[in-house]
């Protein structure tokens, strides 16, 4: 157990010593330094983190909730905060796709930002992200999760606006920051709400206590589960909470890699994962998490189907995904969630730094408008592309395909209303083909653009002028602004590496969990979720082999029509756009949720800052309590002022007035 | 004549140099009335001398009239700097310690 | 007898007094602080007080009154003009708070019950007063307040002499002419407030480059 414990702390303190490192040493280390110190750092927390699965393997299977206190903060009033590590099989699950992923887009990242002015504080930051996502993962009680909670949410502002002299990219951190905050709050809440009850903050006590404090449906649980979705829904960019995700793609490539496909957006599912006894306490709130995740998965599709912005279609693809993430863990699929958000850690990272090699081949051009026929300009690009592309479409063999279908078997099996999410998610598994490969489609088929043919004689496209691929205008590359270079992963050796890693893990990943052969991951969270009613499930045999053959024929139809749509026909895009041209409003609009929430909450927030300036500032606190304040004492001073004449005989007078008064009184006294 | 006269004499010639200090703008005249206050005094100790028939009280009235000396002295002699500096010989003018 | 030299001393001295106080002219007030001196010195004649008798007209008519004369003649003694100036009201006033003060001290000492007050004082010997008695007292018993007094003497007389110093002092070219290590060695701007509103310099080197220093001081 010792060495379990030592793992655990090893895991999570490497990155932590990387950033310090990076931070006092990295500009004395010539080159690439600060990235391999970087790197380095992550391996080390890998290689911990493979320690502790071993250790944990080790132990007998009751044993394997160990938790690990380091220090006693306080101990008053029924608060017992302690930093406390929670190291079982959920959280080392965890740590291991946190570290593993997290390695691979530094290696990435060594190579693709080589340029950039910033690249040691890139580091820093990055390896301060992962210190903060695993101490998240590793929490022992709700004190040290709100402490990591809190963390990310800084190291995805201070990543989304690493390129800090672009206004886009500044507006971009503010909010997702403010989000962040919101889902802060609901997260403490309800931390409040279930500690009323329980009396304790240590995880593994309040579930114990959990039956016996509330009797099902218990209101308050049921608050504070919401208050806690609200978290969860603020960090995982669910509806309605999610409008910061598309606009987290200012952050470069490797940010949105690892912060938006693969671990930080991944934190409200496994915060749900590890409520789950909770949640099962409180079903209406497990419901209203099902509701919100399959929401998202059709909205975020439907939107992905019409923007253009490279990355931002990935980035609904994966606020779509993390919605099938969502809705199986609130239904009680929790192995089917989080095998899914393993592989989806997979093929999303590989997606982002294909995207990246993409762009930079683009020097910096990140519209889909203006790419085209890539396909043999670059070739390891378009081959991770395209199997990151199949494992997301749920393509058989490849991971994706296992996963999510795992989750829709489950969730049908549910019964009752759940039907209707069963067949939403099979709704947005076509939606999901569909917007991949138009993706793919159209950036790597058909005529190639100017840029491609430059890259096909060998010469790197470079735009002469940089400027800001959202709005246009121009910006130097010397400090807060990208790199002049551009870095592509047929050039790169890193990038190579890193994407051929992730490109094996998202055909082979999916072979942990095959239906009815193996059983690695349902086996390996067992002892995590033994006390859960929902976990141990057995849907018919029938209705798994129609979920697989369903699975596969959505996918494949999703596939063909983008092909027909924008491979085979090139005009037809532009005329079913011109057909239904409200719906294609509504959905590259978002749906209009930027436009709501500006109306429902920043426009009232302006309204009474300046309400508060104006009026109430200068008219009551300035002129009455402050005015007011100095004018009696003024007043005051000034009737006391009168009496310093400055002549001589008054002075005298009062003399004389006092030696009278004295002497009466002791006249009479005596 | 009884002691108690020269006691009453000794209050009123005190009372009006105090009169004559609040009433007079010419700080000279301020002086000299400063002047019959403290003669008031120098008779009030030496009638209670006489009283008591203990020659202590002529000594601290020499002592006074030495002080009186160089009270004097000193006041004149800012008189006379006030006048060099031409400044107006008059206590109301001379107000600067007005607040 | 006495009584009569008594009162004709007495209403001498009030009459001196209520000159002082009530004359126009500077200098007519010092000659009635003159004859209210000399009244007082026959009375204290009366009181036995020879010495001090002798002392008072010496020294405080004779010398200090010279004095006085001195500095009117000097001064100018003009009539003292009406002012409106915190003149009627202050009269008044001043009038009341006297006669008060005149009240309550005749109540003090008449009514304190002293019961010597009634009488014309103790038996005194034939040397009560004499100037032997004075002198052996204050070589005596009041030999530090003798010493004292010396002392302050001394200290007033150093100090008329500085009050009544010609103030030329330094001229201005000497004036600037003189200054200290610190004035080279300190730093811009901690200096005196009129160094730091562009008021003269005390280094002459630096005068020039004054204006040019203190002109961002007066724009923040």
């Amino acid at each position: 157990m010792t060495s379990l414990k030592i793992f655990a702390w090893l895991t999570l303190l490497a990155p932590l010593a990387g950033t310090i490192a990076i931070g006092l040493l990295g500009r004395r280390l010539p080159g690439r330094g600060a990235g391999y110190l970087g790197t380095a750092a992550l391996a080390l927390s890998f290689a911990s983190a493979i320690g502790a699965l071993v250790s944990l393997q080790g132990l007998g299977e009751e044993e394997r909730q160990v938790v690990a206190v380091a220090w006693d903060y306080a101990n008053t009033v029924g608060v017992d905060a302690q930093l406390s590590l929670l190291v079982d099989p959920l959280s080392v699950f965890m740590i291991l796709v946190v570290s593993g992923v997290s390695m691979l887009i530094h290696l990435y990242s060594i190579g693709y930002l080589d340029s950039d002015r910033g690249y040691v504080r890139f580091f820093a930051y990055l390896n301060y992200f992962v210190f903060s996502m695993l101490l998240l993962v590793l929490a022992g009680n709700f004190l040290v999760l709100i402490i990591g909670w809190a963390f990310v949410g800084a190291a995805s502002y201070m990543l989304i606006s690493f390129w800090y002299r672009r206004g886009t990219a500044t507006r971009a951190g503010i909010k997702a920051f403010v989000i962040n905050v919101l889902g802060d709050v609901g997260l403490v809440l309800g931390t409040f709400f279930i500690f009323k009850h329980v009396g304790t903050l240590d995880l593994l006590g309040t579930f114990e206590r959990s039956k016996e404090a509330f009797e099902p449906g218990n209101a308050d649980l049921t608050a504070g589960c919401i208050l806690l979705l609200v978290g969860a829904c603020a960090k995982s960019a669910q509806i309605p909470l999610h409008t910061w995700l598309p606009d987290a793609m200012e952050g470069p490539t490797p940010v949105s890699a690892l912060i938006h496909a693969a671990t930080m957006v991944t934190a409200g599912v496994y915060l749900v994962a590890r409520m789950h006894p909770l949640f099962e306490l409180a079903p209406t709130a497990a419901d209203v998490g099902a509701i919100i995740g399959c929401l998202t998965l059709l909205v975020a599709g439907t939107i992905a189907i019409a923007v253009t912005d490279l990355k931002r279609v990935i980035a609904y693809s994966t606020m779509s995904q993390i919605g099938y993430m969502f809705m199986a863990v609130s239904a009680g699929a929790y192995a089917a969630g989080l095998f899914h958000l393993m592989t989806h850690a997979f093929f999303k990272a590989l997606l982002f730094m294909a995207a990246g090699s993409l762009i930079a081949a683009m020097a910096g051009q990140q519209d889909l408008d203006k790419m085209g026929g890539f396909r043999r300009a670059l070739p390891f690009t378009y081959g991770c592309f395209a199997i990151g592309g199949l494992a997301l479409a749920g393509v058989p063999p490849f991971s994706g395909f296992f996963s999510k279908d795992e989750i829709l078997l489950l969730i049908g099996d549910r019964g009752g209303w759940y039907w209707i999410l069963y067949v939403a998610g099979y709704v947005g598994a076509f939606l999901t083909g569909i917007y991949t490969f138009r993706m793919i489609f159209r950036a790597f088929f058909g005529e190639p653009v100017p840029e491609a043919r430059e890259l096909e004689q060998g010469h790197l496209h470079h735009a002469e002028v940089h400027t800001n691929p959202a709005t246009g205008e121009v910006e130097d590359t010397d400090v807060g602004f990208p790199g002049p270079d551009h870095h592509i992963a047929e050039r790169e050796p890193s990038m190579k590496l890193a994407m051929g890693t992730l490109a094996l893990l998202a055909v082979v990943g999916g072979f942990l969990q095959i239906p009815k052969v193996t059983h690695v991951i349902d086996h390996f969270l067992e002892p995590t979720f033994h006390d859960s009613a929902l976990y141990e499930r057995h849907p018919s045999d029938g209705m798994l082999a129609f979920g697989l053959v369903l699975g596969t024929v959505v996918a494949l139809a999703g596939i063909a029509i983008a092909y027909y749509v924008w491979v085979a026909n090139p005009g037809l895009s532009a005329r079913v756009r011109s057909r239904l041209a409200a719906l294609h409003t509504v959905f590259v609009n978002k749906w209009f949720f930027d436009e709501l929430i500006d109306a429902l909450v920043v426009r009232p927030s302006r309204w009474f800052g300046s309400f508060a300036q104006q009026t109430f500032e200068r008219v009551v606190v300035n002129g009455v309590l402050v005015g007011g304040t100095t004018g009696v004492v003024k007043a005051g001073s000034s009737a006391v002022r009168a009496a310093q004449t400055g002549f001589l005989r008054y002075y005298a007078a009062l003399i004389v007035l006092g030696m009278v008064v004295i002497g009466f009184y002791f006249l009479m006294a005596a | 004549m009884d002691i108690g006269w020269y006691l009453a004499v000794s209050a009123l010639i005190f009372t009006i140099g105090a009169a004559g200090v609040l009433t007079r703008r010419s700080p000279l005249v301020i002086l000299l009335c400063l002047e019959l206050m403290l003669n008031a005094a120098n008779l009030a100790l030496i009638a209670f001398a006489r009283m008591h028939g203990d020659p202590d009280g002529q000594i601290f009235a020499i002592i006074v009239m030495v002080v009186a000396a160089c009270e004097v002295t000193i006041g004149l002699g800012i008189i006379v700097a006030m006048h060099r500096g031409r400044l107006p010989i008059d206590v109301d003018e001379l107000r600067e310690l007005q607040g | 007898m006495a009584e009569v030299l008594f009162f004709l001393a007495g209403i001498g001295a009030i009459a001196g007094a209520v000159g002082v106080v009530a004359l126009r002219n500077p200098f007519f007030s010092v000659l009635a602080l003159v004859s209210h001196l000399l009244s007082l010195a026959a009375l204290f004649l009366l009181l036995h007080a020879e010495f001090v008798a002798a002392a008072q007209v010496v020294v405080y008519a004779g010398a200090v009154m010279v004095l006085y004369v001195f500095v009117v003649a000097y001064v100018g003694g003009q009539d003292e003009p009406l002012g409106p100036r915190a003149g009627s009201g202050l009269r008044l006033v001043s009038i009341v708070f006297g006669a008060v003060l005149f009240v309550e001290l005749c109540a003090a000492t008449l009514g304190s019950g002293l019961q010597l007050i009634d009488t014309n004082g103790t038996a005194v010997g034939p040397g009560f007063g004499s100037p032997a008695q004075i002198g052996e007292l204050l070589l005596t018993r009041f030999l530090l307040p003798f010493e004292v007094a010396s002392f302050l003497l001394l200290i007033a007389a150093v100090g008329a002499v500085v009050l009544a110093r010609r103030r030329g002092g330094l001229t201005a070219a000497e004036d600037q002419a003189r200054y200290s290590a610190m004035d080279v060695l300190r730093p811009a701007y901690t200096g005196t407030t009129a160094e730091g509103v562009g008021g003269p310099h005390r280094l002459p080197a630096a005068t020039a480059a004054a204006p040019a220093q203190t002109t961002p001081v007066e724009d923040a």
